[in-house]
């Protein structure tokens, strides 16, 4: 415990008992998921408050996931640009992403539960991946759901996946992303709710998965803050960014900074800015903001990254958002391209797709002047690249 | 817990015409008066849009003896829906189907039973609680099913929709706990949905074990005519479950016949052997 956690939090703390972030949120499922939801949110919380839970969770993170991440002052780039950039290294975790700070919680939270069975949507990979390793670990059977497009472009991931023992099902309906494979996870989850957890992926779904998996995630912004005030003398950094398909890492990465004076900002893919373009809706169990039609129909989210191919967000950015406590902003597939080859010129860190457009954000508000020189910026890297550079040398010819 | 975000009304569980002050709605007096001649209650499910030919299909399923219609309002992402009826609902989308021209158009169905409404949340919300309930309501259709509204967040749509007399059937689950399903029970209208079996809709080989028991227990909670839907697929899976229950929706058997192309007369005729199943029994 630090000394911070003093200081009362209004912002990202826990939700009403309804799971409502303002008018976002809410738990918007088919009847025979709700009592599974409220039995999760029951079990959620006693695990949160047990010191032996907590403890076996934060075992797991240090000496298998590999935790603390360290934070990288990025000199080369800094210099490049003008601003000062601390990347918080979520690519340096075992499988490569935030993504399985996430899942060790919900896969111990499955076993307490008494539930050896998980189901898990994915989009570029990294939480099927996390999803199967966790099932590995803990010896709990897995099945993750993908649409046919991210089983194409992302074939290697379905093969670690397998590798790692899990059965991967690709999902031929709607759009065939993202939003198609949470579809497929939930109607797995109506039939199969007595003996199975669904493990989902980002801070998105009915209550409790948005404020649970943020608590999961937390642990991303609580590390950071505390190492930048070692990097910064004490310091918090003026700005923090992160990318957001759902939002779990800049939901994480938030929750550390939310009480200080950072500026928080969330960069979405230009083809899915459900905060850029949506509207409130109801969709995926949570009340949100989606792009969507002026009947209600689900639009399909374009991006050449598959972890940003969705086209809502998380209800807590969208709280965030409404009451201007984070700000979001959009940029398209080249920019992202662009800042996915500096970074690794510069750094020699090669990103994934989703944070490369938190990179493209930086370059542009530092280009035009929006960010003043000397301005500190925490970028919380995500994820690494290896996934994307197949993708990326056919997209760079 | 679950409780607290409805209000809590002052009759319990039974009987809920005097438990909200009102007049049965027309749906439900349509059914329990269907019910008290002693005839099983028989509800087709039509996806809306599907084919030039859907409001013929409506009028051949209210011929062949339907005692309601369920009209699905297409939705782009219907996940309490299997395999054929999120085939029919794309197919609908694809060919130009919204949910304001179907409701629009049920307005010439020119059919003798009630006519209700499935579709999902999201669908009600972009148009707004109070504009789609009214326009419900002037397009002649008497009842909304929404399988992802459930009853802690039904409050604002179901109060709508109460004000503009449209009644909102709930749907009870094999998982729903006692306590809840009073609940649920008490502020359904029309006729409490009995979701058979944990899973999405779709024909099944065998009616679900669990179809018999939360009908069972839905005809304990509450006097509504209780119709179970959800892996009903035949006449003579209909014929067991009313044995216990007041009736039955079917979906997915329909809507199958209707992609393979079986038109408004085998839409029809599976009704009528639905209608002699039930009948028989």
């Amino acid at each position: 415990m630090s000394v911070h956690d003093e200081v009362p939090a209004t912002l990202m703390g826990r939700p009403g008992g309804d799971g409502r972030f303002g008018e976002y949120g809410g738990r918007f499922v088919p009847e025979s998921l709700v009592p599974a939801c409220m039995e999760l949110a029951d079990a959620f919380e006693s695990a949160w408050s047990d010191p032996a839970f907590r403890a076996r969770l934060d075992g797991l993170l240090g000496s298998y996931a590999g935790r603390p991440t360290p934070v990288t002052e990025c000199l080369r780039l800094s210099e490049r640009l003008g601003v000062r950039v601390l990347l918080k290294r979520e690519d340096l975790t075992h499988t490569g992403s935030h993504k399985i700070n996430n899942v060790l919680g919900q896969a111990l939270l499955a076993e307490r539960m008494g539930k050896r069975r998980l189901v898990a949507e994915t989009g570029a990979g990294q939480h099927g991946v996390a999803s199967a390793t966790a099932a590995a670990l803990l010896g709990l059977e897995c099945v993750v759901y993908m649409g046919a497009v991210d089983v194409e472009r992302q074939s290697l991931n379905v093969f670690r996946m397998e590798l790692l023992g899990a059965e991967v099902r690709t999902v031929l309906s709607g759009s065939r992303t993202l939003k198609d494979a949470v579809n497929e996870a939930l109607r797995d989850w109506v039939a199969s709710v007595e003996t199975t957890h669904y493990c989902l992926g980002s801070v998105m779904g009915p209550h409790p998965y948005p404020y649970m998996v943020r608590q999961f995630q937390r642990v991303v912004g609580e590390e950071a803050r505390e190492q930048c005030r070692v990097l910064l003398g004490g310091d918090d950094p003026d700005v923090v960014v992160a990318c957001i398909g759902g939002g779990s890492n800049a939901a994480g990465t938030f929750a550390g900074f939310v009480d200080t004076r950072a500026e928080l900002v969330g960069v979405e893919a230009a083809g899915g800015a459900a905060l850029g373009n949506g509207l409130p809706g109801v969709v995926h169990g949570m009340r949100s903001q989606f792009l969507q039609d002026e009947a209600g129909q689900i639009l399909e989210a374009h991006s050449i990254s598959a972890g940003l191919d969705y086209p809502g967000i998380g209800p807590e950015h969208a709280h965030l958002a409404a009451i201007g406590r984070a700000r979001y902003h959009a940029v398209g597939d080249a920019e992202v391209l662009d800042a996915f080859r500096l970074l690794a010129e510069t750094e020699g860190i090669i990103p994934a797709l989703e944070p490369a457009h938190a990179v493209a954000w930086l370059v542009r508000a530092a280009g035009s002047g929006e960010l003043t020189p000397g301005t500190t910026v925490l970028l919380t890297m995500s994820g690494r690249g290896d996934k994307d550079v197949q993708q990326v040398k056919e997209m760079l010819g | 817990m679950s409780a607290s975000a409805t209000p809590p009304l002052d009759q319990p569980g039974r009987g809920h015409p005097e438990a909200s002050g009102t007049v049965p709605g027309r749906l439900e007096a349509h059914l329990r008066s269907r019910r008290a001649a002693g005839r099983k209650l028989v509800v087709p499910y039509v996806t809306g849009g599907l084919g030039e030919d859907w409001l013929d299909v409506v009028r051949a399923v209210a011929a062949a003896g339907a005692d309601a219609i369920e009209i699905g309002l297409p939705f782009s992402d219907p996940v309490m829906d299997g395999p054929t009826i999120q085939e029919a609902s794309q197919r609908a989308l694809e060919a130009g189907a919204t949910p304001q021209g179907i409701v629009a158009a049920l307005r010439s169905a020119d059919v003798d039973v009630p006519i209700a409404v499935m579709t999902y949340y999201n669908i009600v919300a972009r148009a707004g609680h109070r504009r789609m309930a009214s326009e419900l309501a002037r397009c002649g259709v008497v009842a909304a099913i929404l399988p992802d509204l459930p009853v802690d967040e039904a409050g604002p749509w179901a109060e709508a929709a109460d004000e503009a007399g449209i009644e909102t059937v709930m749907l009870a689950a094999p998982t729903t706990p006692d306590d809840r399903l009073e609940v649920i029970c008490r502020r359904s209208r029309g006729f409490v949905y009995a979701v058979g079996m944990l899973g999405v809709t779709g024909e099944r080989r065998e009616l679900a074990a669990s179809a018999v028991a939360i009908a069972a227990r839905c005809k304990r909670a509450t006097d509504l005519p209780v119709l179970v839907g959800v892996g009903v697929s035949n006449a003579e899976q209909a014929r067991e479950i009313c044995a216990v229950a007041d009736g039955v929706v079917v979906g997915s058997a329909l809507v199958r016949r209707l992609l393979e192309g079986a038109g408004p007369e085998g839409a029809g005729e599976l009704v009528a052997a639905l209608r002699a199943g039930v009948d028989e029994g």
